[in-house]
């Protein structure tokens, strides 16, 4: 049913309120010319205009002395009035600090179980003759989780680093033309002869797998774990 | 016989600010220093994780005693 022409006092008939319980609009409210500014709220949303003298205030002189003109406009009760104390917000920092402290705790704790851990195995990853110059394999080193990337970068010359990126342990990628490795997930990239962080938000440089070569064996004996280059 | 200074509204609101500011800065301090030493732990220089632990409960004490003196203050 469409609504009709307003009426000459503002106001104008409508349809029956879509409120369930059959809860009454406040005419106040519900005044045509305040359509599309209040909608149709239930009239208890709203409670009646009070006198400001009638709102209770903080417990300052100033205050009271010389009211803020905000005041009229949003009398809000100072008990029912949510808001965080200097006193409260000093108290979250402080258990801010604390949690600050257990993280410490934890890095302290976890230092004393890389203290007490066993050396990295002796392990053979690949063979001189099945990797050509250039060529990029991948392996598992010390643990099955830490997968690793071997490069051979000339002859003799051989490399390893952890292919977990330092920033959020994406699996970097070897681009061997380009003679780096690259993070997809946030466009970082290592130097593929060093693992250095050439660009990119990685901190610190792959983790280096120690190689030694036992005649055509290439064997792990190691990890090294660097803040530089 | 020792008595407390009364003190106004005006000095009190002061001193709570700058108990909060410097709490504040003592928190960040060991944010940097939960983060810069994270990196060094994981970068395997474990020489910085005990001092670093002593520096962030020295903080953390240091916050103790500001709050329980802004407590008083009431």
């Amino acid at each position: 049913m469409p609504d009709g022409p307003p009426r000459g006092d503002g106001s104008r008939p409508g349809p029956a309120p879509a409120h369930g319980g059959g809860a009454s609009i406040d005419a106040r409210v519900d005044e045509w010319s305040r359509r599309g500014l209040t909608g149709t709220a239930r009239s208890d949303l709203y409670g009646p205009t009070r006198d400001p003298e009638d709102i209770s205030r903080p417990p300052d002189p100033e205050d009271e002395l010389a009211p803020p003109r905000w005041r009229e406009d949003f009398p809000i009760d100072w008990s029912k009035d949510e808001f965080v104390a200097r006193r409260d917000f000093a108290r979250f920092l402080v258990l801010t600090s604390g949690a600050f402290v257990a993280g410490q705790g934890w890095i302290a704790a976890r230092q004393l179980l890389r203290r007490n851990r066993p050396p990295p195995p002796r392990q053979k990853v690949a063979t001189l003759s099945e990797l050509p110059v250039g060529g990029v394999k991948d392996f598992s080193y010390p643990a099955e989780r830490n997968r690793c990337l071997l490069v051979r970068l000339a002859e003799q010359e051989l490399v390893a680093f952890s292919q977990s990126c330092t920033h959020l342990s994406c699996a970097v990628v070897p681009k061997v033309d380009e003679g780096v490795f690259l993070c997809p997930c946030h466009a970082g990239y290592f130097d593929l002869r060093t693992g250095t962080v050439l660009a990119g938000p990685p901190p610190r440089p792959l983790p280096r797998i120690l190689l030694e070569i036992e005649g055509d064996d290439v064997i792990a004996i190691g990890v090294e774990e660097r803040m530089v280059g | 016989m020792r008595t407390r200074r009364h003190l106004t509204r005006a000095q009190l609101t002061v001193i709570v600010n700058g108990v909060v500011c410097f709490v504040l800065v003592l928190v960040v301090l060991q944010l940097w220093l939960l983060t810069a030493t994270m990196n060094a732990f994981l970068g395997g220089d474990s020489a910085v994780v005990w001092p670093a632990l002593a520096a962030s409960g020295a903080c953390l004490l240091l916050n103790l005693g500001l709050l329980r003196y802004l407590s008083s203050t009431r």
